[in-house]
């Protein structure tokens, strides 16, 4: 788990383009959106396309992005669930 | 100085002309068709195309040589079949100006296949728009607007500033274009915003928008002798506003569009109770069409009939605040409302007082709206005279 | 022509250099690469924008001209957001990030459009960016030119100032295309400040190549 985790905050700051954002500043259980990282709605979409891309997990349903996002925890244990 | 409509087209799925258009529209035909497969889209989608042999038979009759990509051959047909309309307009002359508004233009040109048939130059809408005024003989410069989904509103709002402050044209050709491609679809489906069916403007069941392909004129003119006394309908007044909020997502409040709204009926002296129909933007996408209830009713223009023709035309871009203007100018001729296809049930937090059955209406002044990626927005005002 | 409008800051921005009011301002020799310059300059002139990173790159050059423009003049004291406008124009469209676009389209088996890129696929984007930045409501109005239209664009904008559409208008040219770049951004407004350097064509054309 905390393997994919860092692994995972590598992959954001890289596809959402979070230049002055480094790894340890992202704390594993912070809101991503609203005031933790500051991540708005063209990024929960960019989010999307990286689960897609990098672990070939569909979300059919931006909406499903809410639970999926509200930290880097969630995210990880969202993608070891669904990963084939 | 007044500023008429001359003459006006549309070019679409549901016809070649402004009366084809129409009546298609009076009888709930729609344009949006499903395609379980196409060049322009991986999954399946529902689109507005229009025909190309429709395209390629109309345009062999202008007997002209066929040099030309898909959307310039649109946008000829499209001012070819407006002036038709009128023939006072001389399209040759140096008080003739052409106003070319297009989100895209000729993007298909990037497409692999497409990409060495024609000059790399035609990607450029500046190099576009001069093809399209060549082949008209036309001596003027056009000017080139691209501002998202409000470009055609604002390619009308110009065209009406233009002729009234400046004395050197007399008429001014406002003819909008964009084309379906896999580039567009491709990207609103990135986007999470495309409806697996026919979009629902305005619907409690609303889930995104429905693209479409269209060319449309409208033919602007302060030269009174060149329209006919009985039945002329005027720009009065428009605005455009941006939310400064977020580069995609529409504004929350609505404030914006009320801006817009607020300065275009300044400019056209006229009051909320004075209108009497508003051709919305309704993309039919959860967020746009609740920002634009809330600006209606801050606007207090929530009880005016107001319908979207989204789920006739799809979402057309550069196009839709033209051929939606042109809609609207059939309305006031006919003093016909027209239905929002596919409303059943208002779906959203405040009431507006959506068209669910074409009917009768006297018609004097006219609100079209639109609003678009980087939080722009606009209004035009047509009146009867 | 005789107008009682001022231009009363210019920036612009190419070939590495960052010239304010038509005096340069800072230079950029570490690298040939137009991204790399822009960076540059947002950390010389300490921009504090987070969102400049996202931001593709025709949006990037646009904001830090219009930064730069802004910290000359303290606009929002005197102008109320409904009355400044941005009338901004260029070339090539949104051309750059459009081939991007195509390419994470063309191949099926490596198909990943992007929303973030989609988003910039239209040049008005940039008029969005300038307009939260600094929350700017009135006029706004992408043109694009084959080469910057200065008679139109001095025209168009006295027109909107005289008839009280605005009361200040951000105006210029922001092109990026295949590594050509070029910023001219300028404040219109109808009172000598600044620069107070009578706007019009003439003066435009001055200015802007004068470099």
């Amino acid at each position: 788990m905390d393997a994919l985790i860092d692994k995972l905050k590598g992959e954001i700051i890289e596809q959402l383009n979070l230049e002055d954002v480094k790894k340890e500043d992202i704390n594993n259980d912070a809101p991503l959106f609203g005031d933790g990282l500051g991540l708005d709605s063209i990024d929960a979409l960019e989010l999307i396309v990286l689960l897609e891309k990098n672990y070939g997990i569909k979300v059919a349903n931006p909406q499903d992005g809410k639970k999926i996002f509200q930290s880097i925890r969630t995210m990880a244990e969202y993608i070891q669930a669904n990963q084939k | 100085m007044n500023v008429f409509v001359a003459a006006d087209n549309i070019i679409s799925p549901l016809g070649f002309t402004s009366i084809e258009n129409f009546e298609n529209l009076k009888h709930l035909q729609t344009g949006v068709r499903f395609f379980e497969t196409s060049d322009f889209s991986v999954e399946p989608v529902h689109a507005a195309v229009i025909d190309n042999e429709k395209i390629e038979t109309e345009f062999k009759k202008l007997n002209t040589s066929n040099g030309y990509t898909k959307l310039e051959k649109m946008a000829i047909l499209s001012i070819h079949k407006a002036l038709e309309q009128n023939t006072t307009i001389d399209i040759k002359s140096e008080k003739t100006l052409i106003i070319f508004s297009s989100t895209k233009g000729n993007i298909d040109l990037l497409q692999p296949e497409l990409k060495n048939k024609y000059d790399k130059k035609r990607l450029f809408l500046w190099e576009t728009a001069k093809v399209i005024c060549s082949h008209f003989q036309n001596p003027n410069t056009p000017l080139v607007v691209s501002n998202a989904c409000i470009s055609g509103v604002i390619a009308l709002m110009l065209g009406k500033r233009l002729l009234e402050e400046n004395s050197k044209y007399e008429n001014i050709i406002v003819v909008g274009a964009d084309i379906i491609t896999h580039f567009v679809v491709s990207g609103f489906q990135s986007f999470k915003a495309v409806s697996t069916e026919i979009a629902k403007p305005y619907d409690a069941e609303r889930i995104g928008i429905s693209l479409g392909e269209a060319a449309g004129t409208i033919v602007l003119t302060n030269n009174v002798s060149a329209i006919s006394t009985t039945s002329s309908i005027l720009v009065k007044g428009g605005a455009s506003s941006n939310d400064a909020n977020h580069i995609s997502g529409p504004s929350r409040s609505g404030d914006g569009l009320l801006l817009a709204i607020e300065k275009a009926l300044e400019e056209s002296n006229l009051k909320a109770e004075d209108i009497h129909f508003i051709s919305g933007h309704g993309t039919a996408t959860l967020f746009n069409d609740e920002m634009e209830a809330l600006a209606i009713n801050d606007a207090h223009l929530q009880n005016v009939p107001m319908n979207s023709l989204k789920s006739y035309f799809g979402h057309t871009l550069g196009a839709a605040g033209i051929i939606e203007s042109v809609i609207t100018l059939e309305s006031m001729r006919k003093n016909t409302l027209i239905a929002t296809f596919n409303f059943k049930t208002l779906g959203t937090s405040k009431p507006v007082n959506i068209i669910s059955k074409t009917q009768e209406a006297n018609l004097q002044n006219c609100l079209k709206t639109a609003a678009g990626f980087g939080g722009c927005n606009a209004a035009i005002v047509f009146s009867k005279q | 022509m005789s107008t009682k409008n001022y231009i009363s800051a210019i920036c612009s921005i190419k070939n590495g250099k960052v010239f304010v009011n038509n005096t340069l301002d800072y230079t950029f020799t570490e690298s040939n690469e137009p991204i790399d310059f822009f960076k540059s300059v947002y950390k010389h002139y300490q921009l504090n924008y987070p969102k400049f990173y996202k931001m593709d790159s025709l949006s990037k050059l646009a904001f830090i001209a219009s930064e730069i423009l802004l910290k000359t003049q303290a606009i929002s004291k005197e102008h109320t957001p409904e009355n400044i406008a941005i009338i901004i124009a260029n070339s090539a469209s949104s051309l750059e990030i459009d081939t991007e676009h195509q390419q994470t389209i063309n191949d099926k088996a490596n198909y990943f459009p992007s929303p973030a890129n989609f988003v910039y696929t239209l040049p008005n984007i940039l008029i969005g960016e300038i307009a939260i930045r600094n929350k700017i409501k009135g006029e706004n109005t992408f043109f694009i030119f084959d080469k910057f239209d200065t008679l139109f664009m001095s025209s168009y904008i006295n027109s909107l100032l005289n008839s009280k559409k605005a009361s200040i208008c951000v105006a210029g040219w922001v092109d990026f295309y295949e590594n050509h770049y070029e910023a001219n951004l300028y404040l219109v407004e109808n009172s000598e400040k600044g620069l107070k350097s009578k706007h019009t064509a003439e003066e435009l054309n001055k200015r802007i190549t004068n470099n």
